[in-house]
């Protein structure tokens, strides 16, 4: 079990350099959110909408990018600052790791995810939690 | 072409009804094999057969019996199916191929997606820990898969218990278990009726790697106990329910447990398979189920077969 969030860094803005070039789709809309947000993860303060054009180094409308941006705030992955005329975004908190936590959150989003994702454990129902937690008693019980 | 062209198009009523029970009785692995094959097959045949069935629509058209150089009369008097039953298999067809272009469309975009964020992910490792209070765990598809398990859940577990999370997430990674879904539900997407055979897919793949789970760790009861926990903890983590003491449910555990497992959702499921031993191959009840799958086959390659045979009289009788 580990995470190493130098490497994670790097790793996400190479991901960013390579996915900004596609601004057509639904799709590409996700894997732009991606991109953004990888970008705002790795510089450690808050962007403005241009900064995060200049840093995706693709050649993005300043518009889709500003749409991009707001969306992800909307999501409620994104803080934003009044800078001057402009916002200024920065990641909801920056503690190392929550990128994988926000990317999932986007992926979320997606259809289909639902048999995408191998869910260790799927949502119980009521009675399926009353249930488990009598086995669970039980197995508790004879298996130390 | 007699009526057993319409076994592949009742045949998946029969598979939607069977799938829950065989998930149920079979080993999970051979299970999954089963039933993933049976979908996909029974989904080409019974859209072989819509195909077939429209195609006896077109031939009756005169134009294209002139351009074919067939004989309108031969078809019609040796008539394969009513004209209805022929427009309505070939609206049935296209109905099909629309969704199941569809499926396979969203579902390549979402293996894309997820792909692209496996390698966004942080790290080298397979594992990636994410730091947040909610207990999930889950493989992301991709090459290579990862695997991500939030601290929440690390924390709900004990030592072995954690082991049983790794175990079982890593037999989904390892054995590509995405490609199943994939399948299953592609071919439920061809064939509505075929619904049931891709969720009870879904079943299976958590059991095979249930199973899995409890070989690489060698203790059943560990492997039911670390997905209870588990569960519990995925669900009483959020505050929209207050939580409830961990063993309350132990004091009234008066009802029998068959009664209860009528209604019971995957997960209480996948635990009680886990307290019983492990399920016999049950080669019988495997051969059956191969049997009537292959019956199906043959069926649809004897309509193929007939609808050859026919056109080829109406040729000759159309060119003599």
């Amino acid at each position: 079990m580990l995470y190493d969030s130098e490497r994670g860094c790097a790793a996400v803005r190479e991901g960013a350099g390579r996915s900004g070039d596609d601004a057509a789709g639904r799709r590409a809309a996700g894997e732009l959110e991606a991109a953004v947000l990888a970008v705002l993860q790795a510089a450690g303060s808050a962007l403005s909408p241009g900064d995060v054009r200049d840093r995706l180094g693709g050649d993005l409308a300043y518009t889709t990018v500003v749409t991009i941006l707001s969306r992800l705030h909307d999501k409620g992955v994104l803080e934003r600052r009044k800078a001057g005329r402009a916002f200024r975004y920065v990641p909801v908190a920056d503690e190392p790791g929550l990128a994988a936590r926000r990317m999932a959150r986007v992926l979320d989003a997606e259809p289909d995810r639902e048999a995408v994702l191998a869910r260790f454990v799927s949502s119980l129902s009521d009675t399926d939690e009353e249930l488990l937690r009598r086995m669970h008693g039980e197995a508790a019980a004879d298996g130390g | 072409m007699h009526l057993a062209i319409y076994l592949p198009l009742v045949m998946p009523l029969l598979a939607a009804v069977a799938a829950w029970p065989l998930a149920e009785r079979l080993p999970p692995a051979t299970a999954t094999w089963l039933l993933v094959l049976s979908s996909v097959a029974l989904a080409a045949a019974s859209s072989a057969v819509l195909g077939m069935l429209a195609l006896t629509a077109v031939v009756r058209i005169p134009l294209v019996d002139s351009l074919g150089e067939m004989s309108g009369q031969v078809i019609s008097r040796d008539d394969p199916a009513s004209v209805p039953v022929a427009i309505a298999a070939g609206a049935l067809l296209a109905a099909a191929a629309a969704t199941a272009c569809r499926a396979l469309w969203r579902r390549a975009a979402a293996l894309i997606e997820a792909g692209r964020q496996a390698r966004l992910l942080p790290g080298a490792g397979q594992v990636v820990v994410t730091d947040d209070e909610a207990a999930d765990a889950y493989t992301l598809p991709g090459v290579p898969c990862r695997i991500v398990i939030t601290t929440g859940m690390l924390r709900a577990l004990s030592d072995p218990e954690r082991r049983v999370l790794l175990a079982h997430e890593r037999a989904h990674a390892l054995g590509l278990h995405y490609l199943f879904t994939t399948a299953a539900r592609l071919a439920a997407a061809a064939n509505p009726l075929l619904r049931p055979v891709a969720a009870a897919t879904g079943y299976t793949l958590e059991r095979w790697a249930d199973e899995r789970a409890a070989a690489v760790t060698g203790d059943r009861r560990l492997a039911a106990r670390a997905i209870a926990r588990a569960a519990l903890a995925a669900t009483t983590a959020p505050s929209r329910k207050p939580r409830r003491a961990a063993h309350a449910a132990t004091v009234l555990g008066a009802v029998s447990t068959p009664v209860r497992m009528r209604r019971a959702g995957p997960v209480p499921r996948r635990v009680a398979a886990l307290l019983r031993p492990p399920r016999d191959p049950r080669l019988l009840l495997l051969a059956a189920a191969v049997l009537l799958v292959a019956a199906v086959g043959v069926s649809a390659l004897e309509a193929a077969r007939d609808l050859h045979a026919l056109l080829e009289s109406a040729r000759a009788a159309g060119t003599s």
